[in-house]
């Protein structure tokens, strides 16, 4: 009966998402009262109470492995230990559906009561109505095309068990974060359609905002980390970033929202550039919904793809054709309303600020078209291919570069407009020198080859240290917001200092190993010392042990190789020694001899930790930046900070400084 | 035009596209070479750097060219197929878009089912072969002819039921 209820629950919860959804249909005088806003929350948290308790159903149905249910039987098993039961849940398409809808409902509650008074009433009931399409939409999708309590009589006697791939702790954890930053998008969207709805905007409702859009790409930076975190111990080939189509997915998003970021930190400050901020919102959101249709329609192959049904395709991309295409139809018609037409100079911090997004959103767009390019040869019929990691690493890295000069210059650049001359005397001189020791020492170290390691390095440590000089500027009053933003541009070098150095100077060595032998990698001896048979809960498999020796001393690694009988998967654990400078990585390869030898790969990865680590800190300062007390202020929506007399001023001032600037540059040619 | 309906017409494209992708006809192996001869081509051996290998040596018999590298994951699983099977038929390599140190530490890891293996480094034999990722198989005939391609791994079953059989029946069609 249960599983009757919690069917009957996501049914009740679609019925209430509707009526949410019906608010586009009230005149504006009627969203105006505040009865009407305390009518819609209730409405927004009682939907999302049905959506958990269907959720507590399904989990239910797991943890009692009933067979009846299909998605239990198709993942789950009475072997399964009981952690994976619960993350079993979201081990498949329809109940990754199901997920996505909870954390839907629980923004959306977070988001009405958090805005509450922030917003004006009728803005917050608009966007909570464009969250009940978002809703909707999705709920009528998993109803009609992937419900996942489907059942099934006779039950089979056992089930087929979680893909083992699945079957680790940060895999348990990784989808819920990923989809709290893809569904939390929906919330600047929400928030870009009932602005442009409205035809306004105000410097106080993007500050209002500004958490919520952190939030999201908190929890994206934080889930994109864990799987890459995942990948590095659980493929066993020491990589941490392979450009699968599904990663692509959630790096798109990751960028965008990143520019929306910073968007709203220009749209906030200098009430301009609101365009910019509606578009990226869209933007964010559809390039999740695509990660979404790009994993579930099968149209592109991928680890990550578990779905394979045409029909689930075609309605996530009408879905996808209508909001994102109905949003984007009303920014045609009614964008230019939100352009303020102010004038700026583009040695400005604001100017600069656009050139980072365009890079941020010229990033994005080049892994997008490298994500689909292979389809679209496919579809011209010149065959299938696959555009693998050289091609990103090569088109990413320039923009990648850019962006750390641009976050070397733009702390130090002050809004409206800033001379080059004062920029260059007071700070840039000091950066550029210790830009220019750095590579000149990693250049003498390390000869010529590792040119794009010694120009990333010569940039993120500059930012670093403008970074850390920032911080020691704003002593006096640290607001969070300056905190938190340091903080995040820290972690972005520390990130690109450890993604260029691991994969520069990474050493690999493959080799085949019987009991015994040794090899030696970057001066540690590395011995096979035994190999033992291993049997776990619902998989067997082979253990080695190696003892790994420097002048240190000696220690131990293991690494197995699972098979998993369910599925008949194999699956590598891989034996890591980790360190700040450096990781050492051993994962067992295949059998030769019938299991005498084996062939083991050898990594030194280093710096290898500093990607993950440079993830986190950007995860801390985003939160940091959100607590700040000027983001969550009430009262704040009368006032307004911005006459027409500063504008002109700027346009003045503007006009004398390019004036200068085109004089000075004809005296120099 | 206004500025504004940009963003629109870019994403009417790219759903326009992806409504396309998603209603082809499924095809797995189509290649516009199927039923022409092998283009000309000449490279070095990747064991033998001072040896070349040209279009020439791969008429007269039935010969199977299978595209590697040592960045493909895929790769790595058709190795152990190709190791079972390569007694079978004669088997050539094309190294391509790799790293020639790092291919020879992977033959010797993980030993070398191959006839011949050419170097392609720098993918200009890939681009005359039409080569559209790795890993990929051609099936030539002893006249030269590219009668069949297989994109992807191979499988047992795939050589098993498709390119033995076909092996055979060319193989056949030659002597008689």
């Amino acid at each position: 009966m249960i599983i009757e209820w919690g069917h009957l629950f996501l049914w009740m919860a679609a019925g209430l998402s509707a009526i949410q959804a019906a608010l586009v249909f009230i005149p504006t005088a009627v969203l105006e009262q505040g009865r009407v806003r305390s009518t819609t929350m209730r409405l927004v948290a009682v939907q999302s109470c049905l959506v958990l308790l269907s959720v507590l159903a399904l989990w239910y149905a797991f943890i009692t492995s009933d067979f009846t249910v299909l998605y239990v039987a198709d993942n789950s098993n009475t072997m399964l230990p009981l952690i994976y039961r619960i993350s079993a849940l979201w081990g498949a398409h329809e109940g990754s559906l199901l997920l996505w809808v909870l954390v839907l409902s629980l923004w959306s509650v977070l988001f009405s009561f958090g805005l509450r008074g922030r917003l004006p009433q009728v803005l917050l009931n608009r966007c909570l109505a464009v969250l009940g399409w978002v809703s909707l939409a999705f709920l009528l999708f998993m109803l009609f095309t992937s419900n996942p309590f489907a059942r099934q009589f006779p039950p089979p006697l056992q089930g087929r068990d979680l893909n083992p791939l699945l079957q680790d702790p940060g895999l348990a954890i990784h989808p819920p974060l990923l989809y709290m930053g893809y569904v939390g998008f929906a919330l600047p969207f929400a928030f870009a359609v009932a602005v442009l709805w409205q035809g306004e905007i105000k410097p106080a409702w993007v500050r209002s905002m500004r958490p919520w859009v952190l939030f999201p790409w908190m929890s994206l930076t934080l889930g994109i980390a864990l799987g890459s975190w995942w990948a590095y111990h659980e493929l066993g080939w020491g990589g941490w970033w392979f450009w699968d189509p599904v990663e692509n997915a959630s790096l798109m998003p990751w960028l965008v929202g990143t520019g929306l970021i910073h968007a709203m930190a220009v749209s906030e400050k200098r009430n301009m550039g609101h365009g910019w901020v509606v578009l990226l919102a869209i933007a964010a959101f559809a390039l999740s919904l695509l990660g979404t249709f790009l994993v579930r329609s099968g149209i592109i192959i991928s680890v990550h793809a578990f779905a394979n049904d045409p029909d689930r395709g075609i309605f996530i991309l009408a879905f996808f054709f209508v909001l994102i295409g109905g949003s984007l139809g009303l920014f045609a018609w009614r964008g230019s309303r939100l352009m303020t037409g102010f004038t700026m100079s583009w040695f400005s911090r604001e100017g600069l600020l656009l050139v980072n997004n365009l890079l941020l959103v010229v990033m994005a767009m080049t892994i997008l078209w490298g994500t689909l390019y292979p389809l679209s040869l496919e579809l011209l019929g010149l065959g299938q291919v696959s555009v693998g990691g050289p091609y990103f690493e090569k088109v990413t890295a320039p923009w990648a570069l850019a962006l750390l000069l641009m976050l070397m210059i733009i702390p130090f650049v002050s809004w409206k407009r800033q001379s080059w001359r004062s920029l260059m005397t007071r700070h840039m001189a000091l950066l550029g020198a210790i830009g220019f020791i750095v590579a000149g020492g990693l250049i003498w170290l390390w000869n010529w080859k590792m040119w794009l390691a010694g120009i990333a390095i010569a940039l993120a440590v500059p930012v670093l240290a403008s970074a850390l000089y920032d911080l020691w500027r704003h002593r006096k009053a640290p607001s969070r917001a300056i905190i938190g933003m340091t903080m995040a541009h820290i972690g972005f070098s520390v990130l690109i200092i450890g993604a260029v150095i691991a994969s520069g100077f990474k050493v690999e060595r493959e080799v085949s190993f019987s009991v015994g032998d040794s090899q030696t990698l970057g001066g540690h001896e590395f011995t096979l010392v035994d190999l033992e048979s291993i049997k776990g809960q619902n998989y067997d498999g082979v253990r080695a042990w190696f003892s790994m020796q420097d002048e240190h001393g000696e220690r131990m690694l293991s690494t197995e190789k699972r098979f998993y009988q369910a599925r008949s998967m194999g699956m590598t654990e891989a034996g890591i020694m980790m360190g700040w400078w450096r990781d050492f990585y051993v994962a067992l390869g295949e059998p030769i001899d019938d299991g005498q030898r084996w062939t083991v790969r050898l990594y030194s990865e280093p710096l290898v930790r500093w990607i993950w680590g440079g993830a986190v800190i950007m995860f801390l300062g985003g939160g940091m930046a959100a607590s700040d007390r000027r983001y969550w202020r009430s009262k704040q929506l009368e006032h307004e900070s911005f006459s027409n007399e500063e504008a002109s001023v700027t346009l003045a001032v503007t006009n004398v400084h390019g004036a200068a600037l085109a004089e000075s540059g004809e005296t120099r040619g | 035009m206004q500025r504004s309906v940009l963003p629109l017409i870019a994403m009417s494209f790219l759903v326009l596209f992806l409504a396309v992708a998603l209603f082809r006809p499924s095809s797995h192996h189509d290649s516009a070479l199927i039923g022409k001869p092998i283009p000309k081509f000449a490279g070095t051996l990747l064991l033998k750097p001072d040896q070349t290998f040209t279009r020439q040596e791969l008429i007269g018999h039935v010969a199977v060219i299978n595209v590697w590298a040592t960045w493909c994951p895929n790769c790595r699983r058709e190795h152990a197929v190709l190791m079972k099977y390569a007694s079978r038929f004669p088997l050539y390599g094309l190294n391509w878009l790799d790293d020639e140190v790092k291919a020879r530490q992977w033959l010797q890891a993980l030993g070398n089912p191959y006839n011949v293996i050419i170097s392609d480094d720098d993918g200009t034999i890939g681009i005359d072969l039409g080569v559209s990722g790795a890993p990929e198989t051609f099936v030539i005939d002893a006249a030269g002819i590219v009668r069949e391609k297989y994109v992807g791994p191979l499988s047992d079953e795939q050589v098993e039921n498709e390119l033995l059989p076909l092996i055979r029946s060319l193989t056949a069609g030659a002597s008689s």
